[in-house]
């Protein structure tokens, strides 16, 4: 076991030990809390996947965007002063079927799939330079097609995020 | 052999251990002796009012929104930011077309009012002359 393996099994526990108790906190505080190691320890193992660019996008979205949504949404939504924060156990048997079911087809396809290892490729410098170059010349179109999925994603919650005006001053 | 990345993360077991020493050592060198008010939370002085857990405004959300989006944004400048010395004039245009097309949407929020810190409306206290009671309006927090 060399150091690369000590530091995946390193992420890989902060992501599995924050996962889990982002699943069986009673707190949901706590939960939005332990979700930010979640995806600190994906993106850790991102980088040791030599994908860097997804780590940074990870770190820059998910810890730096979508969880501070999550935490705003948390403080936003509930009765804060003296109701209890909890979060319940539900539909406990389906569940355990969904997860069995994709769970073991996962399992089941690292099992069966044929890996195709190569070995001896010297390790990509940076994945960020590739991207940008392939961004600019092959994948172009795509590219611009993404702002306008971005447009449409910013004008669409806008519109249904934005506080009503005439309820507003009625009120 | 270390490469970039692995110096990323001497920095942060570095970082980790120096809160983990700080504290420990605090631990280990203060005194203990507690009472009620050194054990209360430390608010500037003041005597601490009410739960640290309080509800926030909506518009917050909203500006949350719209910051993603442009997060999201920024990750796509990223990799362009990289090359684009390389590559001359050509990314810098395709780069202003991505731009101008989100610019479409900054301007669409703006001329909406979701940018607008919208705050409630005054409530001026009024005077009751009959009976001259003064009302004074029911302020909700924040």
């Amino acid at each position: 076991m060399n150091l690369v393996d000590i530091i995946f099994y390193f992420f890989a526990l902060i992501t599995l030990v924050s996962a889990a108790i982002t699943v069986y906190s009673r707190n949901i505080i706590y939960s939005a809390f332990s979700l930010l190691f979640t995806f600190f320890g994906v993106a850790g193992i991102y980088v040791l996947l030599n994908a860097d660019f997804i780590a940074v996008a990870q770190i820059l979205i998910y810890v730096g965007g979508i969880l501070m949504l999550l935490v705003f949404g948390v403080m936003l939504t509930h009765k804060v002063i003296n109701v209890e924060i909890k979060t319940g156990i539900l539909n406990v048997v389906p569940g355990s079927i969904i997860t069995a079911i994709i769970g073991g087809t996962l399992c089941g396809v690292f099992v069966v799939t044929d890996w195709f290892i190569v070995e001896g490729v010297p390790p990509i410098k940076s994945t960020t330079t590739e991207i940008g170059t392939m961004f600019m010349t092959k994948y172009l179109l795509p590219f611009e097609i993404a702002s306008v999925v971005l447009l449409v994603a910013l004008i669409g919650a806008a519109y249904i995020a934005r506080r009503d005006k005439s309820k507003n001053q009625s009120a | 052999m270390l490469t970039d990345f692995g110096k990323v993360f001497i920095f942060f077991l570095i970082g980790g251990l120096f809160v983990a020493a700080g504290l420990i050592a605090a631990w280990v060198i203060r005194p203990k002796r507690w009472y009620p008010s050194k054990l209360s939370t430390y608010e500037c002085g003041e005597i601490p009012v009410g739960d640290a857990i309080v509800k926030f405004n909506i518009r917050f959300y909203v500006i949350a929104l719209i910051f993603l989006i442009f997060d999201v944004e920024v990750v796509f400048l990223f990799p362009w930011a990289v090359v684009f010395k390389n590559l001359g004039m050509f990314a810098f245009i395709e780069m202003l077309v991505f731009l101008s097309i989100l610019f479409v949407g900054y301007a669409y929020v703006w001329v909406k009012g979701d940018l607008e810190w919208d705050k409630p409306a005054p409530q001026l206290p009024s005077i009751n002359s009959k009976q001259l009671k003064i009302s004074t309006p029911q302020t909700t927090p924040d």
